[in-house]
């Protein structure tokens, strides 16, 4: 559980490609292959395709009981619904306004945490003050910590500086559980440049923050991009600390999704239902598929968050 | 004489060289340490107080806001004959032990068919691993509708004309778990498959010319050679599963809200209701503290064992 058992470089291996035994030709077990992957991969897409279908049917069409079946006629009233009208209790704003709070804590969340994590790696390299071991262990230590076990702490200390249930509160919250991660990502990538760099950098009479500007932060592009993913996903994805600090004018999507669905009130429509589930999907989803193979890199280094 | 004299400039120019030279280090450890003040913050702010504190209200009878009347153990007590956190710790247990091993065994499996040299590798990893990107509020919203006993699959393939086919394990106190369980790997296996795809692509491509040359079936290789090389990729895995095991909070909420009755709550649940809507907060942080217990213990014997090997290293020097 140390940190270098934490950073397998999985996503760099992962891209070499396969190494096993040697296929033959087109043999019974490789048909066996394909038939057991296909299967497999009909297992995961099948949720999507249940979302997709339903989100598009009507509600009479819903009670017919054909879950997998592609609706008779299309309608999209109920991704309209899901997005301006559906009711979380008395309010009937749809998603809207939780889709523009979850865009304005991610952005936020993400720029501030991954700041703050970079500064730390950097630090942690290359200006090991005197306790910084112990402070990145505690990190580390962090990271395997349930939530549950400081979030009323949190909660109080919030409420102290008047922070709790605002919108500054909501990012300070995602910053500290972003920070054992993202510190270790750029730690570990900090470390493995050459020090020289550094030492020629010291000799011309940078200091820290010169260095960090104009040498480290260049070089740390591609290690950013994996944060910046990490970090997105993660924190559009956060239910627990939005609905706990997030506060109702900044209740995230998520959290929005979660009353919409789970509202006692009325008639379900499970085609709204549906169709707010899949809006509240896909950013993330669409960061997944842009980023390919960089989504791979961010899992192996973050999966820990989880 | 003259010679002296630049000698003792020299030694004049290099300390006081040497004394601003300290003098900027010095500045910029101060820096340092600037710079990192929300680490210093988060590191004993968060992860050394506000776990002390936690510890420390565990012993209060704290309600809704923090009191300091110490009362002993009385809260330990108390949350052990509580009916909800015994159900809780079964659960942890059983959804844990299923759902850690459901998740490494196919996400062997899957690595291991994914590392047989097939067409279209990436497709299958994109869609093995999309689901990981959706928060677990979704994947608990979307296998609630398709376990749904009157819409779901269950009525749907009952539709079909198997008529007695029953598929709807969130309906039932006994069964409700097992849905958990399969919403749970549907969400996490890929990356699993993706670690252990990675611990499989590192190991030696000679070890398989080595087990071919003396005859051993592909599944034995597999099995019995390769299994105990990844143990770094097994361990990696086998860690976050736990970690998420223990954290696991969005999914109940969202597929079955800790029911039917109290049959599917988790420890996570159990704390965050004691600190909210149920407005006990001594009991709550009993309950945080048994959480972090094993977490603890788990560390301390990484550590030990981590210490041996390297005391062992030392004197075999």
């Amino acid at each position: 559980m140390t940190a270098e058992t934490l950073s397998v470089p999985a996503g760099s291996r992962l891209l070499e490609g396969p190494r096993g035994a040697r296929p033959k030709k087109l043999t019974l077990s490789r048909v066996g292959i394909y038939a057991f992957l296909v299967l497999a991969a009909l297992f995961f897409l099948m949720p999507l395709w249940v979302m997709v279908v339903t989100s598009l049917k009507t509600m009479p069409e819903i009670q017919l009981r054909q879950i997998f079946a592609w609706p008779r006629e299309i309608t999209f009233e109920p991704w309209l619904k899901a997005w301006d009208t559906a009711c979380t209790g008395r309010d009937c704003n749809g998603l809207k306004p939780g889709f523009w709070n979850s865009v304005r804590i991610t952005a936020v969340g993400t720029v501030i945490s991954i700041i703050c994590a970079a500064l730390n790696g950097y630090a942690l390299s290359f200006w090991r003050y005197k306790g910084a071991n112990i402070l990145f262990g505690l990190l580390v230590f962090g990271a395997f910590v349930p939530y549950q076990v400081v979030i009323y702490p949190l909660i109080i200390g919030l409420r102290e500086i008047g922070l709790f249930a605002t919108f500054p509160g909501i990012i300070i919250v995602h910053t500290i559980f972003g920070m054992p991660i993202l510190t270790l990502l750029f730690r570990n990538f900090f470390a493995s440049l050459p020090v020289e760099l550094f030492k020629a950098a010291r000799v011309d009479g940078a200091g820290f923050w010169q260095i960090f500007f104009q040498i480290m932060v260049p070089m740390a592009v591609p290690i950013t991009i994996v944060a910046v993913i990490l970090q997105v996903t993660g924190i559009w994805n956060d239910f627990l600390f939005g609905t706990v600090f997030a506060g109702r004018p900044n209740m995230p999507m998520t959290v929005q999704l979660n009353n919409i669905v789970n509202t006692t009130t009325g008639v379900r429509e499970y085609n709204v239902h549906m169709a707010a589930t899949i809006l509240t999907a896909a950013v993330p989803l669409a960061v997944y598929f842009i980023s390919g193979k960089w989504f791979v890199r961010g899992i192996a280094a973050g999966a820990v968050k989880g | 004489m003259a010679q002296l004299a630049t000698a003792n400039q020299d030694a004049a120019t290099a300390a006081s060289g040497g004394r601003t030279k300290r003098k900027a280090f010095r500045m910029s450890t101060v820096m340092a340490v600037l710079g990192t003040t929300p680490m210093i913050a988060t590191a004993i702010g968060v992860f050394v107080i506000c776990i002390i504190y936690s510890f420390v209200l565990s012993f209060t009878s704290s309600r809704i806001f923090p009191a300091f009347d110490f009362i002993g153990t009385a809260q330990y007590e108390r949350l052990w004959s509580t009916g909800r956190w015994l159900v809780s710790v079964n659960n942890i247990w059983l959804f844990g032990v299923l759902s850690i091993a459901a998740n490494m065994t196919v996400g062997f499996l899957l690595a291991v068919f994914m590392d047989q040299r097939i067409k279209q590798e990436d497709l299958f990893r994109s869609i093995f691993l999309y689901p990981f990107a959706m928060s677990l509020v979704i994947t608990g919203l979307v296998w609630r509708w398709i376990l749904d006993p009157n819409y779901g699959i269950q009525a749907t393939v009952q539709g079909w004309g198997f008529t007695d086919f029953s598929f709807a394990p969130l309906v039932r106190a006994e069964t409700a778990i097992y849905g958990l369980v399969v919403a749970g790997i549907w969400n996490g296996v890929g990356v699993t498959m993706a670690i252990m795809l990675a611990g499989l692509r590192g190991i030696d491509a000679e070890i398989w010319k080595a087990a071919k040359v003396d005859g051993i079936p592909t599944w034995r290789t597999y099995l019995f050679i390769v299994l105990p090389m990844m143990r770094g990729a097994l361990l990696t895995a086998f860690i976050l599963q736990c970690v998420g095991v223990v954290r696991v909070y969005d999914l109940i909420v969202a597929m079955t809200q800790g029911g039917p009755g109290i049959a599917t709550q988790m420890p996570a649940v159990f704390v965050i209701q004691h600190i909210t809507d149920r407005s006990n907060v001594g009991l709550g942080m009993a309950a945080a503290t048994m959480m972090l217990l094993p977490v603890v213990v788990l560390l301390a014997l990484q550590a030990l064992i981590q210490w041996r090997a390297n005391r062992a290293k030392e004197a075999a020097k």
